[in-house]
């Protein structure tokens, strides 16, 4: 099943483990799934009307899903999903 | 002494102690640093700052520190200039630029972040600094982190310029190029970053790292003799530094150092990677991000953290934003040089053509105070304009082929001269 990468600000919901793995066919279900899990999650990952929250990016297999299906992004069993805050460096 | 209270999420308010902590734990809005005005009201004025040093730390009760800075401590006070050339060219009456293409050590306006970073890095007791970036931040790191003494990590796109590559491994940086785009560079580091305990200048020290930028403006309002412009143009990438600027006029207005004179704020984007410029004009809420592909490097972020305030800021301070083409970058960087012979990096070309842009618009207008930040130094990106610039002509050490060149170039230049500022990109 895909494996998710968890950054550290939501660690402390996944018992300080860094990689789960969640039985998912898409993004939207990983998300229902991960709540599943580690209750209280998806409030982190999502706004009140369920949205991905702005400052937050997924990208599976190190890919942006917004360049890919977005929620609707469909995932294999060997996939990789990072969670990762939206930073940057530039001006 | 500190003036500065802790770190609050931009997006849901949430406080947090002055840590090395860079986003929210509850929706993951940035955190910013958050100052005792009142305080600082009562210590700072333009008689204290006018006593200090020439560097970035005359301000430094606004910037984040809570010990005396450590690195950097000749950094900033880059020369404000009034550009009358470029204002005749551009038809403008009261136009500056300020020229951070020559800020000290490494040419560009990140050795003031990089300096706050780091001098901040040290309180918190690291030993070892990092950073993803487009060029001028690994740099800026790799000096300053050397003259600091601090281990340093920098990771970049590899297909960088080579004068940004050889500007960070001279000091002896372990540099790291990434096979791909910045925003790859950046998704790294931040898995990087949650595994080993750096302290990443643009990571878990961005709250206080992005506050340098401050500076820039601080110093602007002062060498227009304490005031702000009407006008101000700003390079985005991320949209941090437009963000900085805002926060820096608003502060000095709040602690009374100058008046409020409504200064309205301008994005400056790449056409190559105009995520921020393109949400603004369609009003869209969100940003499609994208793949850059420009000639200007330094700016090709397609996932700006800080588009969305910087979009807020254009539209609120009755700003706005423009994007251009290479080929107006290009054309950007040689008038700024044959105008007023400063040479700046593909970033400085897009704030030049931009405001050149905006004032054929009509947005811009022609009898009011603009200040345009250049941020970069032109040698840096040298390949960009190689093939737009002229050739040497070569002759022998011969007095008469001397004077026929003489003869020839005389004629030329008579017959191009009064249209050199115009058409300054006919020079091949």
């Amino acid at each position: 099943m895909p494996s998710v990468r968890i950054p550290t600000p939501l660690r402390k919901l996944t018992a300080d483990k860094d990689e789960v793995n969640v039985n998912a066919s898409d993004i939207s279900v990983l998300i229902e799934e991960l709540e599943n899990q580690y209750p209280g999650i998806k409030a982190r990952l999502c706004d009140e009307s369920g949205e991905v929250r702005r400052f937050i990016n997924l990208y599976v297999n190190n890919e942006d899903i917004r360049f890919l299906d977005g929620k609707e992004t469909v995932l294999k069993d060997e996939d990789i999903v990072s969670i990762i805050p939206a930073i940057a460096g530039g001006f | 002494m500190s003036f500065v209270k802790g770190l609050k999420c931009k997006e849901c308010g949430e406080e947090y102690p002055k840590e090395a902590l860079h986003v929210c734990e509850i929706c993951f809005g940035p955190l910013e640093a958050v100052y005792n005005y009142e305080e600082i009201k009562t210590t700072l004025s333009r008689e204290v700052i006018e006593d200090r040093d020439h560097n970035i730390w005359r301000y430094k009760e606004l910037l984040p520190i809570d010990e005396e800075p450590t690195v950097g401590l000749k950094v900033g006070h880059t020369p404000l200039i009034r550009a009358r050339n470029l204002g005749k060219a551009l038809g403008l009456s009261e136009i500056y630029v300020k020229n951070d293409g020559v800020c000290f050590p490494t040419l560009s306006f990140k050795d003031r972040v990089v300096s706050v970073a780091l001098s901040k890095a040290k309180e918190f007791g690291y030993d070892t600094v990092a950073c993803a970036s487009t060029g001028n931040l690994a740099n800026s790191v790799a000096a300053l982190s050397r003259a600091g003494n601090l281990k340093n990590y920098i990771f970049i796109p590899n297909d960088l310029e080579q004068a940004k590559i050889v500007g960070t491994t001279v000091y002896g940086a372990n540099l790291i190029g990434i096979k791909g785009a910045y925003d790859d560079v950046n998704r790294l580091c931040s898995e990087v970053a949650g595994k080993y305990g750096w302290a990443f200048v643009n990571i878990n020290m961005r709250p206080y790292y992005a506050e340098g930028s401050k500076s820039l403006a601080f110093e602007v309002m002062e060498q227009l003799g304490w005031r702000s412009p009407k006008h101000m143009v700003v390079p985005m990438a991320s949209g941090s530094l437009l963000t900085k600027v805002w926060k820096a006029i608003k502060e000095f207005e709040k602690i009374g150092l100058v008046e409020k004179t409504g200064t309205k704020i301008y994005g400056a984007q790449a056409k190559g990677c105009s995520p921020i410029t393109t949400a603004l004009k369609n009003k869209w809420e969100i940003f499609k991000p994208v793949k850059p592909d420009t000639i200007a490097k330094s700016l090709a972020i397609g996932t700006p953290a800080d588009g969305f305030y910087a979009m807020q800021i254009m539209n609120e301070s009755g700003g706005w934003g423009e994007d251009v083409t290479d080929q107006e970058i290009i054309d950007g960087i040689k008038l700024l040089a044959e105008t007023e012979g400063i040479f700046t990096e593909t970033a400085g070309g897009v704030t030049i053509a931009v405001t050149k842009k905006l004032v054929e618009q009509g947005v811009l207008p022609k009898d009011e105070s603009i200040v345009v930040a250049i941020t970069g130094n032109g040698l840096k990106t040298q390949e960009a304009i190689t093939n737009d610039v002229s050739q040497p002509h070569i002759i022998d050490a011969n007095l008469e082929e001397f004077e026929e060149l003489y003869e020839r170039l005389n004629n030329e230049n008579q017959g191009g001269s009064e249209d050199a500022i115009s058409a300054h990109s006919n020079t091949a």
